[in-house]
């Protein structure tokens, strides 16, 4: 039954409704799909018996007409998600075998609306990286190749597991979360489709921190429609996450291929860096021909701060951060190493239990936060963050309808590659997703074509706040001129 | 900006974070490092900006001042490393 995890989510729905096949029998092909993938490292742990019980209930309740908007479609969830009675360890060693008493909302949304699901997908550890090399489970390889090699590649991260299983076709599709760049990069990486929604769009409630003012959940698809199902069951209001946005959620799939025609699309010029590869050049002109095509206006605009959201965001997220992993104590859960005294049972526990990219950002963090330090880093950067919203708040009030950039500097790196000396090259990764996390705005990443090594290369579209379905319409031009993208081996078999 | 080695080793603390001899040194490298990437706000003119403080401006909403939620301490004690009693156990703090 392997071509059932070639569907797409809307052509599943399809086909579950039309009795082609149950929920059980396509729940069952992704397992099948997944035991045999394990090179990938894409899951962290698997539910089969949980996947099945679900499917059944699925089952059940499409025979009865009482059919939820994803029932039966199998998912997998990034491991920082909150699975009631599942591990969870946001892909750290420091929250050894937790097992959350309670469900995130995000999770218990998806599960409302008929999802399966199938496992925790890794990530980078506690969502700090570009990689998902710095999880304490082991790199996730990219489904991916470069033409004529078997050097393996990262797929991106952090929500890197997220979307090498989604192009991988061992679910149908994936939950991440996105702080800095974190669902975009990776379905940059990957031929996949993820959008970042408006910062309160999704509920936090049961999502391990990193940065709290920059953290949002989103989802990675095979496809620009897919996306937009699948946001739509995650979004919502939530009274226990004070930030999340008491708005009706729309419905985003009405949205896929509705008409652009005399949307304004900003092209910022500052966002051709210096170095920019002449591919991704060409792929972002290709990408507002495709706009043009469909009847969109493109015009250059300036977005001038853009050069200090990276710096700005590393401040900010670090400052976040630190104070956010300071419960990692030993004390309420996870792994502990005994010491003499309490501080010392503190140093012990976070010196072992924390990876080496947690701690460098831990401490950053606190040096900006500490006395002394504080106003000229972290209140800063936060009038810098001040003055790069401000700069999208122009844009938009002279017209613009949403911005046009490429997703990511480069094509998929290889293992290894960005992990030496200097952390600062892997931070560059997010040089165009960062910004948008800094102003709140949502923006999402379609895949737009090859690389000349055949390595999938995506473009972001970032839209006004709570106008998400703005950037599915647009998505969904590019994924129609670009066409969908699908690894050409599974090398794993 | 950038820190010595006795910085290193009082961030570390305050981030209680065990740290030995041969990390602080490189440590003090990839601290130095980042720092020197984020000392580039230096140049941004910010006299008269307000720093964020909500990145979508919302009212934050109040809720009844009432307990909705507990009375189950065998639940919140159930990943602990050690507890004793429906309490977290701890080394003596006092002596």
């Amino acid at each position: 039954m392997s071509e059932l995890t070639s569907l797409t989510i809307a052509a599943a729905r399809e086909g579950l409704a039309q009795g082609n096949f149950t929920a059980t029998e396509l729940t069952r092909a992704y397992l099948d799909a997944i035991e045999p993938a394990g090179d990938l490292n894409a899951y962290v742990l698997t539910t089969p018996e949980k996947a099945l019980e679900m499917a059944a209930a699925s089952d059940a309740r499409i025979a009865k007409g009482e059919a939820g908007p994803l029932e039966g479609v199998p998912l997998g969830i990034k491991d920082n998600y909150a699975v009631e009675g599942v591990r969870t360890t946001a892909g750290s060693k420091i929250l050894g075998n937790f097992i959350p008493p309670y469900e995130s909302t995000v999770t218990g949304n998806l599960w409302r609306a008929g999802a399966v699901f199938l496992g925790k997908l890794n990530q980078d550890e506690f969502a700090m990286g570009s990689s998902t090399e710095s999880s304490a489970f082991g790199p996730t390889v990219n489904p991916w190749r470069r033409n004529g090699s078997s050097q393996p590649l990262v797929p991106g991260g952090s929500s890197g597991g997220s979307a090498a299983a989604v192009a991988a076709h061992i679910c149908a599709g994936a939950a991440g979360t996105d702080t800095g760049g974190s669902i975009r990069q990776p379905a940059a990486f990957t031929g996949t489709v993820g959008i970042k929604p408006t910062y309160g769009r999704c509920s936090r409630w049961g999502i391990i921190a990193y940065a709290s003012s920059l953290d949002q959940a989103g989802p990675i698809a095979r496809s620009v429609n897919d996306a937009a199902l699948l946001l739509r069951a995650m979004a919502g209001h939530d009274p226990k996450d004070s930030t999340s946005a008491n708005l009706p959620v729309p419905d985003y799939e009405a949205h896929c291929g509705a008409s652009v025609r005399g949307k304004r699309i900003g092209i910022p010029k500052e966002y051709r860096v210096d170095g920019m590869s002449p591919e991704i050049a060409a792929l972002w002109d290709k990408g507002a021909d495709m706009l043009r095509d469909a009847g969109a206006e493109v015009v250059e605009i300036s977005l001038p701060h853009t050069k200090y959201a990276l710096p700005a965001y590393y401040i900010v997220a670090l400052a976040e951060a630190s104070s956010n992993l300071a419960r990692y104590d030993g004390v309420r859960y996870g792994e502990r190493v005994p010491g003499r005294d309490i501080v010392e049972l503190y140093e012990k526990t976070r010196a072992a239990g924390f990876g080496d990219e947690v701690r460098r950002r831990i401490m950053i963090g606190t040096y900006v936060l500490s006395a002394g330090y504080y106003d000229a880093y972290y209140l800063k950067a936060q009038k810098v963050r001040t003055l790069i919203k401000r700069d999208f708040e122009n844009a938009f009030a002279e017209g613009i309808d949403a911005v046009l950039a490429p997703a990511t500097p480069s094509s998929a790196f290889g293992i290894g590659e960005k992990s030496g000396a200097d952390p600062v090259e892997m931070y560059l990764q997010d040089v165009f997703t960062v910004t948008l996390n800094m102003a709140g705005l949502p923006g999402i990443s379609v895949p737009a074509g090859l690389s000349a090594e055949g390595l999938p290369l995506g473009l972001q579209l970032i839209g006004k706040p709570f106008a998400e379905q703005e950037l599915f319409a647009l998505g969904q031009v590019i994924e129609e001129a670009a066409g969908r993208l699908t690894v050409p081996d599974k090398w794993w078999l | 900006m950038s820190v010595d080695q006795a910085t290193v080793r009082r961030v570390a603390h305050l981030s209680r974070i065990a740290v030995t001899e041969d990390e602080v040194a490189h440590l003090q490298g990839e601290l130095n490092a980042i720092l020197a990437f984020v000392d580039e706000l230096g140049e941004v003119d910010t006299t008269g900006v307000e720093p964020m403080t909500s990145v979508i401006p919302m009212k934050l909403p109040l809720r009844a001042d009432v307990v909705n939620d507990g009375f189950y301490p065998e639940r919140v004690l159930a990943n602990a490393p050690a507890g004793e009693d429906g309490f977290f156990a701890v080394p003596k703090v006092v002596e």
